[in-house]
């Protein structure tokens, strides 16, 4: 079998080096890629109990008085956050389509002043997609000086579109110290003015 | 064999320079670039990483053994928790299959060595250190990390200690590792195999490993990411998994476990390849169904991206997403069950003898089906409300991992530790170690079931009483499933210092190239390429 030795060049691996590591380059971007299309895909699916961070309008809104939804409003502060924070609603009724105004009540019991941040969640994680807030004071961070109490307006409605199964929304913010990563200059400008500075 | 051209002298133009024997002492084994050396380096790495991760267990088991705290402190028990699994996972498992490829991948298609041979080297080289930092950060103030194997955020990112840096940059060694050794297998499957090996006439070892190789380098970057988006939230502000900052702990899952799932196939993929080179030799029959299992593997592989929420049904998906995660997870008993099948009849009308290879391959397919089993129990969603974080799971992922993933390492070192050492191993010692873990490890895992199913939590270092016969009876069968590991240490070091002398075939009914190989094989495994009929 001598004549079938025939010597094979030594190969050349690198464009096959070369695919595999664009490939594993790839996957490492891919990972850090998850994390905005997670968040456009709950934007769009409403999965996960997201809600727009962006104002509602009301333009096509229509307002069915068939329907009767209860809206439950919870607050809590988390953990690290001492300031009292509640809704001043515990719940309300509304027809899809009809627009309300609840307040939440913010307080800075500490010495100091301090940034908070609400973020929001809503269940049935599907119902977000149809709770349209117009205005509401988790699109900005509250400064709030020492012992300085804030009433805090949430402006929404209840889309008519809700699949027929809810008949019940919970809408729950959790209330987070930011008071290290905001820049106060630009927080204090959007603090909203209506709130009642007692 | 008249198919074969082994003539080591006969070519050595651009081999030359490989043409000596290995540099003696410490400097051989630091600065080889031999396929053969490394993967002994990888495999004895991955013995002891197995027993350093065992006595963990153990620990674990102690603690377990009575009701309330005795032994150790509950943050000591978790970092117990959470470095078991590390190291097994990535410091037993991933190693060992590695180990195995770099010894069999290139006299299995009949190449020289390894494509890449001092990535090889770099590859192996950097886990010690890996391992090191991890285990170092054990005896450091404030101790090692806590919060279990998937470090979770934000238990990682808001509530863990300062070793929690050292944790991801031992997961970043062991990934860049685990990323060069794929990179290195993939490219020697393309382009070493010996003229007339096509991809369907390679052997099933080199077809998993090639799968699993190109799982890894789809999955590791993203484990990658996945700690250093933990160390930036931790230490540098930023707020991916923090939702105060506008991020979602539980997108940490979803990219977490879509690492994870196919991690699982990656630790179970190789060992499909190794029992389908075991069952036809002790059967002497050809493997049934070659080319299903190629699809199987395949299918299994593209199937585990998209079953990574099967992990997180209780984190309050919608139903659909719960319903699609559920039948995907259900398919893949679907090419699973062809591989348990095409095992089965192979064996049928064989003619089968039970030398300990086979022993071991015989209660995979057994053990590992069980495992299968519960695994589908979980992939139900209502059910997993109640399995979810329960000892079920951990008797789940042990049957697929020490009974599937372990016992078909233990096969493949009694299956070709006589064509690496050249001696045969100690037959009866060997099934005296098969026996002993066979009961034992029914013993450790399969109560788990019961106490999972009866509520008892996972990762806890107490629980109520009514759990404490069966714990007691557990922890025995663990403590005497770790002793029965060291007979298996008896019989390698037996057998790597004598024995009967080994023939080149070894077994009866074993075929394939590397048995057509001396034993143990020449240095340089075949430095002319032989030619696959």
């Amino acid at each position: 079998m001598a004549d079938s030795q025939q010597h094979i060049a030594q190969p050349n691996h690198k464009p096959l080096i070369k695919k595999l590591l664009v490939i594993t380059l790839a996957m490492f971007g891919f990972g850090y890629a998850l994390v905005p299309l997670y968040d456009v895909f709950c934007d769009l699916t409403g999965i996960n109990g997201k809600t727009s961070s962006m104002a509602a309008t009301a333009d096509k809104a229509v307002v069915d008085l068939k329907r009767e939804i209860t809206v439950e409003f919870l607050a809590r502060p988390n953990a690290d956050m001492p300031w009292l924070f509640k809704p001043q609603t515990q719940k309300i009724k509304v027809h899809p389509g009809e627009i309300k105004l609840v307040y939440y009540e913010a307080e800075n019991i500490t010495a100091a002043t301090m940034t908070g941040q609400a973020v929001p969640s809503v269940a049935p994680g599907q119902a977000a997609l149809y709770l349209n807030k117009m205005e509401c004071f988790c699109f900005n961070q509250q400064v709030l000086t020492a012992g300085q109490k804030l009433l805090m307006p949430l402006q929404f409605y209840v889309d008519p579109a809700l699949p027929e199964q809810f008949s019940t929304i919970t809408l729950s913010y959790t209330l987070y110290d930011m008071t290290k990563h905001s820049q106060p200059e630009t927080v204090a400008a959007l603090i909203p003015t209506g709130g009642n500075h007692e | 064999m008249s198919t074969i051209t082994t003539d080591p002298h006969a070519h050595g133009d651009h081999h030359e320079e490989h043409h000596h024997s290995p540099p003696a002492g410490l400097k051989r084994w630091l600065y080889t670039t031999n396929h053969k050396d490394i993967g002994t380096l990888y495999l004895l790495f991955a013995l002891t990483m197995f027993f350093i991760g065992g006595a963990m267990a153990m620990v674990i088991r102690a603690e377990l053994f009575q009701p309330g705290l005795q032994l150790v402190q509950a943050d000591f028990f978790n970092q117990m928790t959470t470095v078991h699994g590390l190291i097994m996972v990535f410091g037993a498992v991933m190693p060992a299959f590695t180990g195995l490829a770099n010894w069999l991948i290139p006299m299995m298609v009949g190449a020289p060595d390894m494509a890449l041979p001092r990535m090889n080297n770099w590859s192996f080289w950097i886990l010690p250190f890996a391992f090191s930092i991890l285990l170092a950060s054990l005896f450091m103030e404030g101790g090692g990390p806590g919060f279990g194997w998937t470090f979770y955020a934000p238990l990682s990112t808001k509530y863990s200690g300062d070793s929690t840096a050292l944790f991801v940059f031992s997961v970043h060694i062991m990934g860049i590792s685990s990323i060069m050794g794929a990179i290195n297998v993939i490219v020697t499957i393309f382009n070493l195999r010996a003229p007339g090996m096509t991809w369907m006439k390679m052997p099933l070892f080199v077809w998993t490993w090639l799968i699993t190789a190109f799982l890894l380098i789809a999955v590791m970057p993203v484990l990658a990411g996945t700690v250093t988006m933990v160390l930036t939230d931790k230490y540098f502000g930023t707020s991916f998994f923090d939702a105060a900052g506008g991020g979602d702990p539980v997108l940490f899952q979803h990219i977490f476990w879509f690492f994870g799932h196919p991690e699982v196939y990656i630790m179970i993929l190789p060992a499909f390849g190794i029992v389908s080179s075991i069952v036809p030799t002790f059967a002497r029959k050809p493997l049934f169904g070659y080319a299903s299992m190629v699809y199987a593997t395949s299918s299994i592989a593209l199937l585990s991206f998209l079953v990574w929420a099967h992990h997180m049904f209780t984190t309050g998906m919608p139903v659909f997403a719960e319903l699609f995660f559920m039948y995907c997870t259900m398919l893949i008993a679907v090419p699973t069950g062809v591989k348990v099948f095409n095992w089965v009849a192979t064996m049928w009308r064989g003619a089968m003898t039970f030398e300990v290879p086979m022993m071991f391959a015989l209660a995979f397919i057994v053990l590992f089906t069980i495992g299968g089993l519960s695994g589908l129990m979980l992939a139900i969603t209502p059910a997993d409300f109640q399995y979810h974080d329960t000892y079920f799971v951990v008797a789940h992922f042990h049957y697929v991992l020490v009974t599937g993933a372990i016992f078909s390492i233990i096969a493949a070192a009694y299956y070709w530790l006589p064509k690496w050492t050249g001696h045969m191993y100690d037959e009866s010692l060997g099934q005296w170690h098969f026996w002993c873990s066979l009961i034992s490890v029914n013993m450790l895992f399969f109560p788990m079931h019961f106490v999972g199913l009866a509520g008892m939590p996972r990762r806890i270092p107490d629980y109520a009483l009514q759990f404490a016969d069966f714990n007691a009876f557990i922890s025995i069968g663990g403590f005497a499933f770790g002793l029965s590991q060291l007979i298996f240490v008896w019989v390698l070091v037996k057998c790597i210092r004598g024995g009967e002398k080994a023939t080149n075939q070894v077994w009866e009914g074993a075929e394939g190239l590397e048995w057509e190989l001396s034993s143990p094989p020449p240095y340089h495994s075949f430095t002319t390429p032989p030619h696959v009929k």
